[in-house]
């Protein structure tokens, strides 16, 4: 009876814990942070404000100049469009919950959406940068 | 034997009512609705999880049977440069994508419109955009350039702007709504 309510904080001390790691935005973060480490030493972390200025930034693509914004419009609370007329779901998490919860969605939107934009891949610094930009949008 | 004589003539009359209905009816500029509902499905709704996942988020869900099977076949290899835009998905999607697509394709279909649509390509060509077809073409020749352009409409790709059941092979022209 006495190791009941060991057992019973152990089990719970597990369930917080894994509540914390179980945040699949922060865990795609954790992941994109160790890759900017490992490439760079002068990496220290993500900045929303550099995440803000990338999403902005105009590049010459095969359909005329573009950034994100074209399509995701210039404010990620908002509905955006492709160019098939489709909308495109905020990408903010603060007003669309889905945004930055599956790992394998957001790489792929990630690797076709960079070489469209930039004609390259993202690096992860630019990818964490973008996703805390989104995290910070209230 | 004369006792099956007037059997035999109501049989003809039959037989040539039923070849003048079919005839009518062969004019797709005036569908006929009286052959009933199911006809008006004219390209096969055919549905796939998939491929509304993976096509359908930037553009219409474009019924499989408005291609011949060679053109998604090309579609599906040139992915990474799909009109200007890098469309790629992985191996297993896209081989998915590719049998169902080519399986629902415009000349293995039944249905009276594929057929046409896969009669009028030429056999050396795999067109990409159906809006390069001589059948789109000889469909829309009374939609003038101006119509296209509206912001309502945006391009000939956007089937659904006049087709409101367009993404369930509906493209009946009693349905026809062209937006302001």
């Amino acid at each position: 009876m006495r190791r009941c309510p060991k057992i019973a904080y152990s089990i719970l001390c597990s369930l917080l814990t894994t509540a914390v790691h179980a945040d699949p935005a922060q865990m795609m973060l954790d992941g994109y942070r160790n890759e900017a480490k490992a490439a760079s030493s002068a990496f220290t972390d993500f900045s929303a404000e550099r995440g803000r200025g990338f999403f902005a930034k105009m590049h010459p693509s095969k359909t005329g100049e573009i950034s994100c914004a074209t399509c995701h419009s210039s404010d990620p609370r908002k509905v955006g469009r492709t160019r098939a007329n489709k909308d495109i779901e905020p990408l903010a998490p603060s007003v669309n919950a889905k945004r930055f919860t599956d790992q394998a969605k957001v790489e792929k939107w990630f690797t076709r959406n960079c070489d469209d934009v930039l004609g390259r891949l993202c690096t992860p610094a630019e990818k964490g940068d973008f996703i805390v930009y989104m995290l910070s949008l209230k | 034997m004369n006792t099956f004589k007037p059997m035999r003539i109501v049989i003809l009359i039959f037989a040539v009512g039923a070849t003048c209905f079919a005839l009518a009816d062969d004019d797709d500029e005036h569908e006929s609705n009286s052959r009933g509902k199911a006809d008006r499905r004219i390209i096969a709704a055919v549905f796939d999880p998939t491929y509304k996942a993976e096509c359908a988020t930037c553009h219409m869900l474009y019924p499989p049977g408005l291609l011949p099977s060679r053109s998604w076949k090309n579609m599906m290899d040139g992915l990474k440069d799909h009109f200007g835009e890098n469309a790629t998905v992985d191996t297993a999607t896209k081989q998915h994508l590719t049998e169902f697509l080519t399986s629902n394709a415009a000349d293995r279909s039944t249905l009276r419109r594929s057929q046409r649509i896969s009669g009028s390509i030429s056999a050396s060509d795999s067109p990409l955009r159906f809006t390069e077809t001589q059948y789109f073409k000889r469909q829309h020749h009374e939609i003038g350039a101006k119509v296209w352009q509206r912001k309502s409409i945006g391009s000939m790709a956007n089937c659904a702007a006049c087709h409101a059941r367009a993404e369930s092979g509906i493209f009946s022209e009693d349905e026809v709504r062209i937006p302001r």
